[in-house]
């Protein structure tokens, strides 16, 4: 961008690095969100993402790094004048003040006139499909309830970046998905640039635009999911994208599958490539356990010391346990990953 | 023959503790009431209503338990914050440190205030504080600011700092985040410590007494100018009643603001602490440098210089240990030497400790194992000594224990039953929780393994039980040590004085002249007391819970 184009928005983060005596949480993090995109900070618990996320806020100080709003540098701005929002897993709803007195927290301690919170509550609440709640306590919610009010509280504040830290980790898997879906219509509705914090891969697809995988406080891999997905980049990666089929390569890059690399190393075999065909093409293969994966059969093939995992092509018959198969690699089925 | 004798252990563990709540406290404080409430008695009461002078004593009285409380929440609240939200080294020193001055005995800490007014300045002249309303209050924020930095700060550390992040990131300042999330939600805690202050600063007695002068009255210390300066027992009652009920009230009122305490909290994820700003940290120790750490030093600081003829209250520059050899000296105003009533101290702190411990783990036995009812009635009834004041128990005492059928006044083991009655209910509440949480599990695999229910006792309580009593047992002769209400009004034989009361009639003197030997004695007892304290604070980092 050169300087007579329109104000750059978004946000940004420039080599943060967050340490807790002296242990690098965070460790030169560069990440930016437009506005109306979301970006899904994938990686297991303890990878730092809360952290990332808590200092965005402002909640945490970094040991070196920026964090910027276009061309405007926020790193030294206290939190409540970010305009941030900023939701928790146990969604840390305010006990004494009801679900009114939470959403329009933010209004009043603007300044704003009670007409105006009332309206904006009452707005705010039809948005994530609570109206009417305004009178009610917040212990008697339920926890998707309790979710969705701590959506509103942070969204009435109107933040220019929404930051979901885990915002459905506590809930069942049902009314996670169906609450995961309700958020990125909503998301994408109100446009703004929004940092979604999950472990759950399946999660992270279904909302993100873009997806980054934090593994030992940095960004292991970042795209969008389509590209994440084909070329995980690191073994830490595909683990956490939720790939099956990681196979170790001797010295001189062969498995029982055959030679698939150059060297030693890790690769990885999309499922989605990999054909399950019948017995005498392809390699030779047993079946082993036959699993269902939200209906889909999966099965796990044996191929001398390997196990690879499989899904059954739609219509096709779904062999059985001790059955004799074949296992077709087709070349972009294989993906080498570093680390 | 064995199972007769077994029958008798059984039944002395519930009569003992029993029969010594009945004739040390219920007895006793029955007597007031019995003696108080007959037709003399109210006659007295109500001619005592009348009179100007002790309608200003309970004003006062009210007045200065209710500035000293404010004043102590508003020392203690940044502190309270520190511990609770803040992580910096030597927090747990800290902790330690700020819990001193709570065991302290009363008569030290008047005695250290006296010290730093003279050293100030403060003791004469425009901006004098000895002897004036000011003294005590600053001498009980001293006291009490450990109650609140203790219940306030576990409260908050318990309490989930995600809802005030939460506020800052919905564009709170720190302080709206302060005044309109976390204010509300730390307030019950903050109710609750204030009102066992305010308990605590309403029978006040020992500070008052060496603080205030005679202009200064409280109902405390009025109890104890009627009865013991002037002998008139029936004033004395009197007052005691007016005392009694303002105190039950009291009671009342703050168990009330527990209970709703109890209720708020629930547990919540550990986070890591931020680290504490420097400007915070320097701004919090040094205010409680100020009020907690002040008087300590100044009281060591005069035990260790010369009295000399110059200026400045009669002190000179040179250092000496001539206090604390003097300690062994007779003087003429005391009947025995300090040290000799050092001694008596030492003895009746063992005494005391001894029995607080063998009631007060008799009774929790009782508590833990009992039938429901009875166990209800032992966990409040062993309670009640801590409802009412020093100077009631005392007085109670003296009026009771005075004359046939019970004249045990004159019993040289009196003073240590008297102090026990303290420590009985706090060893009690160490031991309890601690039986309690052993996990029941633990006694069925020790039963399915073989073991007799004696051996399970023995194998899995006991080990547990012991660590807990001996630090209620600790606690009880730091208590003894330094008790001075009730044994104010207790002692008949000269040659038994305790350290506490010798230490009050050396601050008397006027002119200073034995104030280098009070300031000395101030220290012994001082460091006395803090050395049960540690042994306390060291326990407790252990396993035993104690309620308290």
């Amino acid at each position: 961008m050169n300087g007579a184009g329109p104000r750059v928005e978004g946000l940004a983060v420039e080599g943060l690095t967050v340490a807790f005596d002296g242990v690098r949480v965070l460790d030169g993090v560069d990440l930016s969100v437009a506005p109306g995109e979301v970006l899904v900070l994938l990686g297991p618990s303890g990878c730092g993402k809360s952290t990332l996320l808590r200092t965005v806020a402002g909640l945490e100080r970094p040991t070196a790094g920026r964090v910027r709003w276009g061309d405007e540098d926020l790193t030294e701005v206290p939190t409540h004048l970010r305009q941030v929002g900023l939701v928790f897993q146990d969604h840390a709803l305010f006990g004494h003040r009801d679900v009114a007195g939470n959403v329009g927290f933010a209004l009043r301690v603007a300044g704003a006139e009670a007409d105006v919170v009332a309206h904006r509550v009452a707005r705010t609440l039809g948005l994530v499909g609570l109206a009417g709640f305004e009178g009610r306590r917040v212990d008697t919610l339920s926890g998707g309830e309790a979710q969705r009010v701590a959506l509103a509280r942070s969204l009435a504040a109107a933040p220019r970046v929404l930051l979901l830290d885990e915002p459905l980790g506590s809930l069942d898997r049902a009314l996670r998905e169906r609450l995961t879906d309700d958020l990125g219509v909503l998301l994408r509705r109100l446009g703004l640039a929004a940092i979604h914090v999950t472990h759950d891969h399946d999660e992270a697809f279904a909302l993100a635009d873009r997806i980054a995988v934090l593994g030992g406080g940095r960004i292991d891999r970042i795209g969008t999911p389509e590209e994440v997905w084909a070329d995980p980049g690191t073994v830490h990666a595909a683990r956490c994208l939720g790939h099956d089929n990681l196979v170790a390569l001797d010295a001189d890059g062969c498995c029982a599958l055959g030679r698939l690399g150059d060297g030693p190393g890790t690769v990885l075999l999309r499922s989605d490539r990999l054909v399950l065909a019948g017995s005498g093409q392809g390699m030779a293969a047993t079946v082993g356990a036959v699993a269902r994966r939200a209906g889909r059969p999966v099965v796990g093939l044996l191929v001398g010391d390997l196990s690879v995992r499989v899904p059954v092509a739609d219509g096709a018959p779904v062999p059985r346990s001790g059955d004799g198969v074949g296992l077709v690699v087709p070349a972009g089925a294989v993906v080498s990953l570093s680390g | 023959m064995r199972r007769a004798g077994r029958r008798a252990a059984a039944v002395a563990v519930w009569a003992l503790p029993a029969a010594f709540l009945a004739v040390f406290f219920l007895y006793p404080v029955g007597t007031i009431l019995f003696e108080g409430l007959d037709g003399r008695g109210l006659d007295r009461l109500v001619e005592l209503g009348g009179r100007a002078s002790f309608r200003s004593v309970a004003w006062f009285t009210l007045w200065q338990a209710v500035a000293s409380t404010v004043l102590t929440v508003l020392v203690a609240l940044p502190g309270a914050h520190l511990l609770a939200r803040r992580r910096f080294r030597g927090k747990a020193l800290l902790r330690a440190v700020t819990t001193v001055p709570f065991v302290l005995p009363t008569v030290v800490v008047g005695g250290a205030f006296l010290a730093v007014f003279e050293r100030l300045g403060l003791d004469d002249g425009p901006l004098r504080l000895t002897r004036t309303a000011g003294a005590i209050l600053v001498a009980h924020v001293f006291f009490n600011v450990a109650v609140v930095l203790r219940t306030v700060g576990t409260f908050w550390e318990g309490l989930d700092p995600r809802a005030d992040e939460q506020a800052r990131v919905l564009g709170a300042t720190p302080w709206q985040a302060f005044r309109w999330v976390t204010w509300p939600a730390l307030r019950p805690a903050v109710a609750a410590a204030a009102s066992i202050v305010f308990l605590f600063c309403f029978t006040s007695f020992g500070v008052v007494l060496v603080l205030g002068g005679p202009a200064r009255a409280t109902l405390e210390t009025e109890v104890w100018r009627h009865a013991v300066s002037r002998g008139d027992l029936a004033s004395a009652t009197a007052v005691a009643l007016v005392q009694l009920a303002a105190v039950v009230a009291a009671v009342v009122a703050s168990n009330h603001l527990q209970r709703r305490r109890a209720v708020v909290q629930r547990p919540v994820r550990r986070v890591p602490l931020p680290r504490a700003g420097r400007g915070l940290l320097a701004g919090n120790l040094s205010l409680l440098a100020a009020v907690l750490g002040l008087p300590v030093v100044v009281l060591v600081e005069r035990s260790l210089r010369q009295l000399g003829g110059g200026s400045g209250g009669g002190w000179s520059g040179g250092w000496t240990l001539g206090h604390y050899a003097a300690l062994a000296d007779r003087v003429n105003l005391l009947p025995v030497s300090a040290l000799e009533a050092l001694g008596n101290s030492l003895l009746f702190a063992v005494v005391a400790g001894g029995v607080a411990t063998v009631v007060g783990g008799l009774a929790a036995v009782v508590v833990v194992h009992g039938r429901r009812a009875v166990a209800r009635a032992f966990d409040l009834g062993m309670m009640l000594p801590l409802g009412v004041s020093a100077v009631t128990l005392g007085f109670g005492m003296l009026l009771a224990l005075d004359e046939p059928p019970l004249d045990l006044r004159s019993s040289r083991w009196l003073v240590p039953v008297a102090h026990s009655l303290v420590g009985v209910p706090f060893v009690m509440r160490t031991v309890v929780p601690t039986l309690r949480s052993v996990d029941q599990r633990l006694r069925e695999a020790a039963s399915t393994l073989g073991a007799s229910p004696a051996r399970v006792r023995r194998e899995v309580d006991c080990p547990l039980a012991l660590r807990a009593l001996a630090v209620g047992a600790a606690f009880s002769v730091a208590v003894s040590l330094g008790e001075f209400g009730a044994t104010s009004f207790l002692p008949r034989h000269p040659d038994r004085l305790t350290a506490p009361l010798a230490l009050f009639r050396l601050l008397g003197v006027p002119g200073g002249a034995l104030r280098g030997q009070a300031m000395a004695l101030a220290v012994v007892l001082m460091v006395l007391t803090a050395a049960a304290v540690l042994v306390i604070e060291g326990g407790r980092r252990g396993s035993v819970r104690g309620d308290w």
